[in-house]
């Protein structure tokens, strides 16, 4: 891999960091409506299956979605606007944390339904091969959202019609407060694949430069017309389900603090920028401007976020029926 | 007596029935510490065996609930939001509904499906469904969506003693309410409603969340020598009929309020139904006030302005004041005459 690669993979990954590090803040200060689930600690999955694809090439999403519109390459300010539920957001203040899209740029939206966005994928899949495009489409979804039977249904019929999909399973272990062990019945979501006659991959969802490995060879069989790919990410979310879950759990613990510590040593930025210090990419300085680059982008889309106006209550009724 | 929240009235609830019977099980995602519907603590009392943390696979596990319902259990289902219910809509209707009526009387479905109901906290489209009157257009299900926290603990209790399918919604935006509960059991039936407040100028019914935006509408109006009659429904089915067309025998108006969709929605029911069956009483049209037609907007400004408010409320019984059939009536008849 050229360096130029490995800085474009950090740079995806530290532009979801600063942004949604902002974002917990601001929730915490009671400024944004609704509910967020933040990504960090994942941002290596989404930052290493997005840079082996291409900009045409599709991806659908979960509630915990914000780091994939970014690693697709999505606009700060419009996503910022959004979750202040304002006119200029990417849904005009409709959609909210949950239910970012951007078309233009193939983010064909999150999804506050756990795998409610997965057979969406596949038929993007669908439609590519019936357009003879040699488009790609991605889903992401949680270890979670593997027992549900969208998830099922749809590795099936993707298979069966050996369409260029691929599913990524970020694995952080846990759906909201349960851990994965006592709600799934195999210990990697990847041997499913078997059942379904596809390739199951595991790969370390903290190591940037291996997801995007193995995401490329999934890509190359997509676009080769050899059908799905299962990728299983094994990742930590070093936060909560929820922003705010602390106040609302009032003492109930669900992770213990040496399992919370170790995931939070595994922070796939600190790997990466270990990594490109040590392959001497870019020097730290470099990598330090880029931070400070990134940080002030950031404050700006929370600017323009707060000085954008709301919606307008006439404006319900838009965007309905074409 | 003690005020407790609506979230801590369930879960006595949930309690007091899994006490007083071994064959009432908690079954859902993240039971065991408890998302919304007061069932967290439960487990240190019952144990794995009944708070059952399930995977997330809501057909699975309602149809599970299923299941276990026709073969001696008593389960309680909670399935978080309602719009969860949808995930698992073939087992609700095609299964658990169906079931007695379909095998000719052999079985009985006796399951309680829990969830959160409406909007109210920017969830966004995918979290803030009225899922309510779906479920009334299902045979053979029952319906329950209480006000406050006292309705709540004692219609779960009598949901849970019932040998029927019900689907039990709690308010979204009332899970923090506080009301007096309480601490010794009691009940309070399924398909009965209760005046709120006692009026004679028009009858409005409502039910859930929406109970409390129409009295303070009627508060609203008092102020201008409208009484206003809220009645809330509590059980939308069955729905106590007997009490809405009574009261409308007495005020001779009518304005149904919903926090669901205009068509097809829980106030076209009961409009239809006043309009059929207390339509020799009715002054004026009988009028709907409900949500707006769209998918649940995130933005706070826009959430308000789709959720039924009190100016709505306070327009629609002002406009129904206004019409006086009978003079209208009147008036016609004299011209016509002259
Ligand atoms: C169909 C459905 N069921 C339940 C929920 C509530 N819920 C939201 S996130 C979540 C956990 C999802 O876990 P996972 O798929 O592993 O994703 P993660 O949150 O770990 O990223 C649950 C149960 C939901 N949003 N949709």
């Amino acid at each position: 891999m050229n360096n130029e690669k490995v800085l474009d993979l950090y740079v995806r990954m530290l532009r979801i960091r600063r942004f949604e590090e902002q974002v917990g803040l601001l929730f915490a200060q009671g400024q944004l409506p609704g509910f967020v689930h933040l990504y960090i600690g994942e941002e290596a999955v989404a930052a290493g299956v997005c840079a082996a694809l291409r900009d045409d090439d599709y991806i659908v999403s979960t509630h915990r979605g914000h780091g994939h519109v970014i690693a697709k390459g999505g606009d700060l300010n419009r996503m910022m606007a959004e979750l202040f539920g304002k006119a200029t957001g990417y849904c005009k203040g409709k959609g909210g944390s949950m239910h970012i899209a951007d078309f233009s740029i193939g983010m064909l939206g999150a999804c506050g339904i756990v795998g409610g966005g997965i057979p969406i994928a596949v038929g993007a899949g669908l439609s590519a091969k019936y357009r003879g495009s040699d488009q790609v489409a991605v889903t992401f979804f949680g270890d979670g959202a593997a027992n549900e039977g969208s998830f099922h249904e749809s590795l099936n019929l993707a298979a069966v019609m050996k369409l260029p999909v691929l599913f990524v399973c970020e694995n952080n272990r846990y759906g909201e407060f349960t851990p994965m062990e006592k709600v799934t019945s195999v210990r990697d979501i990847a041997l499913r694949a078997t059942g379904y006659g596809v390739p199951g991959v595991i790969v370390d969802g903290t190591d940037a430069l291996a997801v995007y490995e193995v995401a490329n060879t999934a890509v190359q069989r997509a676009r080769n017309g050899e059908g799905p790919t299962l990728i299983e990410a094994k990742a930590h979310r070093t936060g909560g389900h929820a922003e705010g879950e602390k106040a609302f759990l009032a003492g109930g613990v669900y992770r213990s603090a040496e399992e919370l510590a170790e995931a939070q040593a595994k922070d796939p930025l600190r790997i990466l920028h270990s990594k490109m210090v040590q392959m001497r990419v870019v020097t730290p300085d470099v990598l330090e401007a880029l931070d400070q680059q990134i940080t002030q982008a950031v404050a700006a889309a929370v600017n323009f976020a707060r000085q954008s106006p709301d919606p307008s209550p006439e404006s319900i009724y838009d965007d309905g029926w074409v | 007596m003690t005020k407790k929240t609506y979230v801590a009235a369930i879960k006595e609830a949930l309690a007091e029935e899994m006490r007083r019977d071994p064959r009432v099980l908690l079954i859902g995602e993240d039971v065991r510490l408890g998302v919304f519907a007061g069932t967290r603590g439960l487990y240190a009392e019952f144990g794995e065996k009944r708070v059952v943390d399930t995977p997330i696979s809501e057909l699975a596990i309602a149809g599970a609930g299923i299941g276990a319902a026709i073969t001696g259990l008593r389960p309680v289902v909670d399935l978080m939001f309602g719009a969860f219910l949808y995930l698992a809509l073939d087992q609700i209707i095609q299964q658990a509904a169906s079931a007695r009526y379909m095998f000719g009387g052999q079985t009985s479905v006796p399951i309680v499906f829990m969830a959160q109901n409406g909007g109210g906290i920017s969830a966004g489209a995918h979290h803030s469904h009225a899922v309510h009157p779906m479920f009334m257009n299902v045979p053979m299900l029952k319906v329950v969506l209480p006000s406050n926290p006292y309705d709540a603990k004692g219609l779960l209790k009598s949901a849970i003693r019932d040998d029927n399918p019900v689907i039990f919604l709690s308010p979204l935006s009332l899970t923090g309410m506080r009301d007096e509960v309480p601490d010794e059991p009691y009940l309070v039936p399924l398909g009965k409603g209760e005046v709120r407040r006692m009026g004679r100028d028009v009858t409005v019914c409502a039910a859930g969340a929406m109970v409390q935006v129409a009295i303070k509408a009627a508060d609203v109006l008092a102020r201008e020598d409208v009484a206003v009659e809220v009645i809330d429904l509590r059980t939308l089915k069955p729905w106590d009929e007997a009490l809405v067309l009574d009261s409308v025998a007495k005020t001779g108006r009518f304005v149904a309020v919903d926090e669901g969709k205009p068509i097809c929605g829980a106030a076209s029911e009961w409009a239809a139904t006043v309009a059929e069956k207390a339509f020799h009483h009715l002054k004026a049209p009988p009028r709907r006030v409900s949500g707006s037609d769209v998918p649940s907007p995130f933005s706070p400004v826009l959430e308000r302005a789709v959720i039924p408010s009190v100016a709505d409320i306070v327009a629609a019984i002002r406009q129904t004041m206004d019409e006086d059939r009978s003079v209208a009536a009147d008036s016609y008849r004299a011209r016509y005459a002259a």
